[in-house]
């Protein structure tokens, strides 16, 4: 299986444009502009956040961590894109598959973590004696 | 991999080995992939630490909370310092791909700079807050805190010893295929890292100081 990948990668290699004939280049050497876009952007999206919280712009904490965290995810995506060249053909599509399977495993462990925590926390807590008395 | 089955057919039952016939660059194209697997589990781990630090995150025992303990123009600058060693090893990358071994073995001295100053800019924050009495045992937010982000400054510690490793035998024996192909997996653990970071500094300072 992993030999048809690897057939697949040497088909798409070229199209690239490498330079470097092995295997090696299944993820790219990528290009200076790939790293200073990358780079730029990155810059961008931290500087923002941070300009955000240490300045309270937006005035509202909700909208805050709301922005905060598109931007984030935004910058995970430019980092995935110019600094680990990530695409859907590297190894024949199977890295950008561990990837799906990654995020798709991370989702569930936060969401769930979170969720049925919380709700642990407000059932769980600790009652009063006046509403002891009233429970069935 | 068809063809080299078709050849095999004819020989008989005992030519089973067919490892050996894929090719002498097979494991290198496999080592990008499983090194990549070898990634996702770790994303995993911090997966899990981000998990608990969001559950126990707000669990102060009345204790210090975020906002009282963090000073964000030193994330920042920790930031800039995991971001500016990202691009400088994506520039190692690029002479690596030149053969320049001399500009290679620069751009990795100042990477390893920038991790240092990183690791070194958050055992200073570590022991200020520990000066300060907000130690890992103090409450459920400080463990989770500790775990979170010393887990990932470990990362970088030791990413950083990989990158004297290979400088050493980048130094010894050149820019030789199976040096490329460990700059490599170097390569894709350490933007991994910077982007565990972002994790880190959103989650972790930013939303912490916004409560």
């Amino acid at each position: 299986m992993s030999g048809a990948a690897h057939a697949n990668d040497h088909g798409h290699g070229h199209g690239h444009g490498h330079a470097h004939g092995h295997g090696q280049d299944a993820h790219g050497h990528g290009s200076f502009k790939d790293y200073v876009t990358g780079f730029v952007l990155s810059v961008i999206l931290t500087a923002i956040p941070f300009w955000l919280v240490m300045g309270d712009v937006l005035g509202d904490k909700l909208v805050t961590s709301v922005v905060v965290l598109g931007l984030a995810v935004v910058q995970i995506v430019v980092h995935m894109i110019y600094f680990l060249h990530m695409n859907t053909k590297s190894e024949g599509g199977w890295t950008f598959l561990a990837l799906i399977f990654t995020i798709t495993i991370v989702v569930i462990t936060l969401c769930g973590s979170i969720w049925v925590m919380h709700h642990l926390n407000s059932n769980m807590m600790p009652t009063s004696v006046e509403d002891m008395r009233h429970a069935p | 991999m068809a063809s080299h089955a078709t050849q095999s057919l004819g020989d008989g039952a005992d030519d089973r080995v067919f490892l050996d016939l894929e090719g002498e660059h097979h494991p290198e194209g496999s080592t990008m992939l499983g090194f990549w697997i070898y990634l996702m589990s770790d994303c995993l781990i911090f997966a899990v630490l981000f998990a608990t630090y969001a559950v126990l995150g707000r669990n102060y025992a009345a204790g210090p909370a975020p906002k009282d303990l963090f000073d964000l123009s030193l994330v920042a600058v920790n930031t800039s310092m995991l971001l500016f060693s990202s691009i400088t090893y994506g520039f190692a990358m690029l002479e690596m791909a030149k053969d320049n071994i001399a500009r290679t073995q620069l751009w990795l001295a100042v990477t390893g700079l920038f991790g240092a100053a990183f690791v070194g800019l958050e055992l200073y924050e570590f022991a200020h807050l520990i000066h300060e009495g907000a130690t890992p045992q103090r409450s459920a937010f400080l463990s989770s805190f500790y775990t979170l982000v010393g887990t990932h400054g470990l990362h970088v510690t030791f990413g950083i010893v990989w990158l004297v490793i290979l400088m050493i035998q980048v130094r010894q024996r050149g820019l030789i295929a199976e040096n490329q192909r460990r700059l490599m997996c170097l390569s894709m653990f350490w933007h991994f890292l910077d982007v565990i970071w972002i994790g880190v500094f959103t989650f972790v300072y930013l939303m912490g100081v916004l409560q």
